[in-house]
């Protein structure tokens, strides 16, 4: 084998903190050869983007190295002063980042930037870093470079943005490139062609890549080898086939256990039992005081009918240049009773808009929507009232949906006090019980929200939807911020809800493989018209729509998994 | 982009209107102006004759419509007190004010942009900590207590600089300006640090916690990781990002400028169009104060007016979508 291009030896990393040294990395070593691509997996806060940070001379202070050695090329790298560290930053070692939205500056051109960069590091005149910036447009697949190089980033897609990223990353032609959670931001199809881009650039200029990523889909379908991070450490590093199908340590083989599969259905999903984090959710204590109400008439829980939601695009004076954006077309299905039907879709399809029209965040520009019989969209003030007390939502980022300046307790208490469910005396009691039910500490409820993981946050969230006994939970993408382990703990709790207490869910996602686990039956939607209805397993066999059998495609194979 | 400019400016006739209408109504409690202007040897008859003359037996809307077609058309009266028609009057005093209004400003800007650069750069430095805690001075103090302290300190302890005035004044034909001369320059000094100070720690203050959100931002981590020197990254990426918000603000600031500049002038008895404000709500001179608050409105709107274009060309996402 050849020489590696980048060489971690045994890096650690400290946090003085005020209750003592925190190390975030610790005794990390790895090798990264050219051409080769290297994922980095584990949780949040597992010290993945830590170990790139450190490696490339980014860290925060008062974040820094205290240990090891980072050889690039046989030279070494981490005692290098600042200056010499900047110079090999986007020359020689270049980076991605997770969100393409955000890392281009809004106010340069995509042009400027390039050409910048590679003025920097490669002293080429204006014209000649010009002609090379375009030609990487092109190697990137954008088309009609010439002309977008004068195009500002919003101007770009979430996908070509993260191809102008990519290009910004190797117009210097870096012997290394770290990709920090580089689709996690995109779409299903937007990722399966970035991921290609960049493996096939690694492959063609012979660059070494670490991908850090919690996907495994993402890590079967694009690495060569994988090193697997716990709090800090390197608990195992090998080739994909052997990480993923044969894994040796404790918390690889639970974390592997936990991924969704795509193609058979399980129970309930399997825990990642490593470490002792995990806390139980009491779905009986819960099914015991829970108010059961009586089946709708007709077994059919919501009924959508032809709903149809516009936006504005463009204001003008005059009604008739205004432009209008449909982001849902008639779109019809029905929801049974106790049944989780599930709404998949790329982001911009409207699956989210529908959950906002049902749920009454948006108004209804055309059709109906009818929840147990009585049409929603023709109730009076009060009658909503009601309504809204008996359908709950979940949102996807734990992060945002609370309040962070109350406290856990009154977030709870709120649609408690808002629908008068409780007198007051009675209130806080039943937060409390219904924050031990979902598995939070007994004094959760004096805590703020930002003293949370978000796992955590969001059985807060699932807390605060069950506060007023809701018969309809509408979910709008509930795990697609939690990594792998702490999504099996909030979708096992999902799942829970469904079978005890007979609780009917809209379940959005754009995760196939959760989504197969979760849901009953599912509809696919497409540019705001909804292209296919069926009963899950019969969709993964047999998609019927020309799109549904696209999307399937893309769907990561995880063949290595048993 | 057109649609959008001409509802601004309709936006802005509004404003005009009824900051006009509001005024109007106040002028009815400054006083009564035929008190100053008949002495004590008054009949009944004289002060009748006299306010049937000025129009002021009329209800205030039938006045303030009188008002706005004759000031459409560029007439503002006659100042009750002088005499003379009132725009003759406000050309005169104009040049001081705006001279005072425009070094100041640069003064504010200048020194509040790049001393917000520096806090936010070095922030935990001791003398961007300096700066910050001084500046809260210049944000508590009132003006003209400030204006009052530059005046001890420099004119009666120290005797550099005068305390009153403009000093000698060069007659252009259509502006006398100050700037030409040596006293002139000497005078302008005092008045224009005690009118910019407030804006310029604003101003400074804002420009500190905008340039540190904007540091925080991922374009920034990413243009680190690019390679970029901290210049580039400071002074290009950064402080570009940092102007947008701070641009509104800038043009606020400019309109308070020169309508704060009431109170330096009087601290000053500088010859401008608040120290003539002032002498004219002595007076109860309404055709004087009326042109006086049309004018500072007008000024306002149009500086909102053009900060709210000068959006559009610093960022691109408004030109395109709008």
């Amino acid at each position: 084998m050849t020489d590696p291009v980048l060489s971690i030896r045994n890096l650690t990393v400290e946090i003085p903190t005020r209750h003592g040294v925190f190390k975030p990395v610790e005794h990390v070593t790895y090798d990264l050869h050219p051409g080769e691509i290297r994922g980095v997996v584990g949780e949040s806060g597992a010290g993945k983007s830590m170990t790139g940070n450190a490696v490339i001379g980014l860290l925060d202070p008062p974040a820094h190295v205290s240990e090891g050695e980072v050889w690039l090329n046989s030279r070494r790298i981490d005692a290098l002063d600042a200056e010499d560290k900047r110079r090999i930053r986007g020359k020689e070692i270049g980076m991605i980042f997770q969100d393409p939205l955000t890392s281009l500056n809004p106010l340069f051109t995509v042009g400027e930037q390039l050409v910048e960069t590679i003025q920097l590091h490669l002293g080429l005149s204006a014209s000649e870093a010009k002609k090379r910036a375009i030609a990487l447009l092109d190697r990137v697949s954008i088309p009609d470079p010439a002309e977008r190089f004068n195009q500002y980033p919003h101007q770009f897609s979430g996908g070509m943005r993260q191809r102008v990223v990519i290009a910004l990353a190797l117009c210097t032609e870096p012997s290394v490139l770290i990709a920090d959670e580089p689709t996690t931001a995109l779409d299903v199809s937007v990722q399966a062609q970035v991921l290609d881009l960049i493996k096939e650039l690694a492959k063609e200029r012979q660059v070494g890549v670490i991908l850090v990523t919690h996907d495994m889909g993402v890590i079967a379908d694009t690495t060569d080898t994988v090193t697997v991070m716990y709090s800090g450490h390197v608990v195992e590093s090998g080739t994909t086939d052997q990480i993923l199908g044969a894994p040796t340590h404790d918390y690889t083989k639970s974390l592997i256990a936990a991924v969704p599969r795509p193609h058979t259905k399980v129970e309930r999903f399997p825990m990642v039992s490593y470490g002792d984090r995990v806390s139980t959710f009491k779905i009986d204590d819960l099914a015991a005081h829970w108010t059961k109400t009586d089946l709708s008439k007709s077994g059919k829980l919501v009924e959508v009918e032809n709903i149809t939601k516009t936006f504005l695009q463009k204001g003008a004076i005059l009604p008739s240049h205004r432009q209008y954006f449909t982001a849902v077309d008639q779109v019809s299905f029905d929801i049974r009773d106790g049944e989780v039907f599930g709404l998949v879709g790329e982001s911009g399809s409207g699956k989210s808009t529908v959950a906002r029209m049902i749920g009454t965040l948006y108004p209804v520009d055309g059709g109906r929507v009818i929840f147990d019989g009585e049409d929603v969209t023709a109730m009076g003030a009060d009658a909503l009232q009601g309504y809204r007390r008996q359908i709950q939502m979940i949102f996807q980022d734990p992060f945002s949906s609370l309040n962070p300046r109350m406290k856990v307790g009154d977030l709870v208490a709120e649609p408690i006090h808002h629908h008068k469910i409780l007198p007051k005396a009675d209130i806080g009691p039943r937060v409390r019980e219904l924050l031990d039910w979902v598995g939070l500490a007994k004094d959760a409820w004096r805590k703020y929200p930002h003293e949370f993981s978000g796992g955590q946050r969001q059985r807060i969230c699932i807390a605060r939807a069950l506060a007023t006994q809701p018969r309809f939970l509408i979910c709008d993408e509930p795990t697609s911020a939690l990594d792998v382990s702490i999504q099996a703990q909030i979708l096992n709790i999902l799942k829970d809800l469904q079978d005890h207490l007979g609780l009917t869910m809209l379940f959005i996602s754009h995760d196939l493989p959760v989504v197969r686990q979760m849901c009953d039956r599912v509809g696919v939607m497409r540019q705001g018209k909804l292209v296919e209805v069926q009963e899950t397993d019969k969709l993964f066999n047999a998609p019927q729509h020309p799109y549904t059998q696209e999307l399937l495609d893309l769907m990561p194979r995880l063949k290595q998994l048993a | 982009m057109l649609s959008y400019i001409v509802r601004r400016i309709a936006q802005s006739a509004l404003v005009l209107f009824v900051v006009g209408l509001v005024a109007f109504s106040m002028f009815r409690f400054v006083g009564d102006p035929i008190d100053n202007m008949l002495g004590q040897e008054r009949t009944m008859e004289d002060v009748e004759r006299l306010r049937a003359q000025l129009g002021l037996d009329q209800p205030f809307p039938v006045q303030y419509v009188k008002f706005l077609q004759e000031a459409v058309q560029g007439n503002f009266g006659v100042s009750f007190r002088q005499g003379r028609p009132v725009a003759e009057i406000l050309a005169e005093r104009a040049p001081a004010t705006l001279e005072l209004a425009l070094v100041s400003a640069i003064f504010a800007v200048v020194l509040g942009i790049a001393l917000g650069v520096f806090t936010a750069i070095k922030r935990d430095g001791f003398a961007a900590n300096f700066i910050m805690s001084a500046s809260l001075i210049g944000v508590s103090l009132p003006t003209f207590l400030i204006g009052i302290l530059l005046i001890y300190v420099f004119s009666v302890e120290l005797g550099w600089l005068p305390s009153f005035g403009r000093g000698e004044v060069v007659d252009l034909g259509w502006w006398n300006t100050g700037l030409l001369t040596a006293s002139g320059l000497k005078a302008l000094i005092l008045p224009a640090i005690t009118l910019g100070l407030y804006q310029m720690t604003l101003i400074m203050r804002l420009v500190r916690s905008e340039m540190l959100e904007v540091l925080r931002q991922d374009y920034v981590r990413f243009a680190r990781a690019r390679g970029l020197s901290d210049r580039t990254i400071n002074f290009r990426h950064a402080l570009k990002n940092t102007m947008v918000p701070v641009i509104t603000i800038i043009g606020l600031q400019l309109g308070a400028i020169i309508a704060f500049a009431i109170i330096t002038e009087t601290v000053f008895q500088w010859p401008g169009l608040g120290l003539l404000f002032i002498n004219a709500i002595q007076f109860v001179d309404i055709p004087v104060m009326a042109a006086y608050l049309m004018m500072i409105s007008v000024i306002f709107v149009t500086i909102n007016l053009a900060v709210d274009i000068l959006y559009a060309f610093i960022d691109p996402r408004l030109r395109v979508s709008a």
